[in-house]
């Protein structure tokens, strides 16, 4: 689990980081070099891929007989949720967090809710 | 030996009694929660308060449950239980006593609902949290970091300020980037501290009733009220073991730097909820009272009575 987590997380890095400005995204061979380092087989990226877009974290398309994949969301539109989810600004009536205090400006909040806004608007 | 009818016109007796007790229990439970409400002695022992609490609201659940049901249920003349027993072989038999009506039936099918809507919230509070966690910690896993400065917590990121506990069997704590440019070490160990016990006492379970409670019955003020006390009991709890452990001053100096991280940049009003429970909390770390013990075991004795009188009641 930790394994795979780990392996979620450097592809997530991957679709982030070195394609940043590539929005029609990349495919599974493409993620693979990139992770060149990892020694990782084909059938590892495309698994893990796969897991990731039943999660809804990244989005795919079909191109000819690949798939292309892309985040769904930025790394910061992420943190901006967790923020939120922290600062009891998610609008749930569910206790899923135990906070220590609540530190927020309504500027605060504004922000992190305009980070999640512009993330919807894009797509 | 008392002759037959006395034994007859006790056992009627007996269960007009218990309905009387359930509706007893229930005004009791109703006071107790308004005293807990109003009482300020909880804070100095916010462990057996939160206790009181728990006891409290077992005591008014079973109450509103058994108090429709033994009114259903005074054909039977026996204890609600064995009533309900013996209600449950008339009906597989399909021959039930002359005395019980239509009305009966509908009180006892009441209570049933109530403890059906009491049940399915409570299953649906537990549904949604783990929900909400889950998709937390996916997220968590791909975008917070390790830090060697916060060891064994997981930090986000993000400029604004927050510490908390994502509660589970394989709890994590997360601070932002910004507690951690807030806090210097001693403060930021407090709060670790903190946070990793209401991982270790499972707050979140000791929160989960009462969430489910007003999530079944928000229009109730009181059931409103004994969440937020609850809420901020648990906070006393933590931050006790944390002070405990770091001394007074850096946990109370976090709490002010939570505060005032809010305050600098708008002046007035913009802070949430937690904004007077925090000062509260503050003002409870300046000043080291001994716990009252006997005020304590008091209420901890009223409300275990409270709750073990309806559980006796079912038990009849």
């Amino acid at each position: 689990m930790t394994r795979l987590g780990d392996l979620e997380r450097a592809v997530m890095d991957v679709l982030w980081d070195t394609v940043p400005g590539r929005s029609d995204g990349i495919t599974v061979r493409e993620v693979a070099e990139t992770l060149d380092g990892r020694e990782l087989a084909y059938t590892t990226v495309m698994t893990v891929l796969d897991r990731l877009a039943g999660k809804g974290m990244v989005e795919r398309e079909r191109e000819g007989r690949a798939w292309r994949y892309r985040a769904a969301a930025s790394r910061e539109a992420y943190i901006a949720r967790l923020m939120l989810d922290a600062l009891d600004l998610g609008g749930s009536r569910d206790a899923a967090l135990v906070r220590f205090a609540r530190s927020v400006t309504g500027t605060e909040a504004d922000v992190l809710r305009a980070a999640l806004a512009d993330e919807a608007a894009e797509r | 030996m008392p002759p037959w009818p006395t034994r007859r016109r006790s056992g009627r007796d007996d269960a007009v009694a218990h309905s009387l007790h359930f509706a007893a229990s229930m005004l009791a439970c109703w006071l107790i929660a308004q005293v807990l409400a109003r009482s300020t002695w909880t804070w100095r022992s916010p462990r057996v308060a939160i206790l009181c609490w728990q006891a409290v609201g077992l005591g008014a659940g079973l109450s509103a449950v058994g108090l429709p049901m033994s009114l259903g249920l005074t054909p039977y003349q026996r204890g609600t239980g064995s009533a309900l027993l013996a209600l449950a072989d008339d009906l597989w038999h399909s021959t039930l006593p002359a005395g019980l009506g239509a009305v009966h039936l509908g009180l006892v099918g009441v209570g049933f609902g109530i403890g059906a809507v009491l049940l399915t919230t409570t299953v649906r509070s537990i549904h949604g949290a783990v929900r909400a966690q889950r998709r937390h910690r996916d997220l968590l896993a791909l975008v917070a970091r390790r830090d060697p400065t916060v060891p064994g917590a997981l930090v986000l990121d993000h400029p604004g300020a927050a510490a908390y506990c994502l509660p589970g069997v394989r709890p994590r704590v997360v601070v932002s980037a910004g507690t951690l440019d807030l806090l210097n070490p001693a403060e930021l160990a407090a709060v670790l501290t903190h946070e990793r016990t209401h991982a270790q006492e499972r707050h979140d379970l000791v929160l989960l009733p009462f969430t489910a409670l007003c999530r079944a019955l928000p229009w109730l003020g009181w059931v409103r009220k004994a969440h937020e006390r609850v809420s901020l009991l648990v906070e006393m709890r933590a931050d006790d073991k944390a002070r405990e452990l770091h001394a007074d001053a850096p946990l109370a100096g976090a709490l002010q730097r939570f505060a005032a991280a809010g305050n600098r940049i708008t002046p007035a009003g913009a802070l949430g909820l937690g904004d007077r429970d925090l000062a509260v909390r503050v003002q409870r770390l300046m000043v080291t009272e001994r716990p009252p013990r006997l005020l304590g075991a008091v209420a901890l004795a009223v409300t275990t009575t409270a709750a073990a009188l309806p559980i006796s009641l079912f038990l009849s």
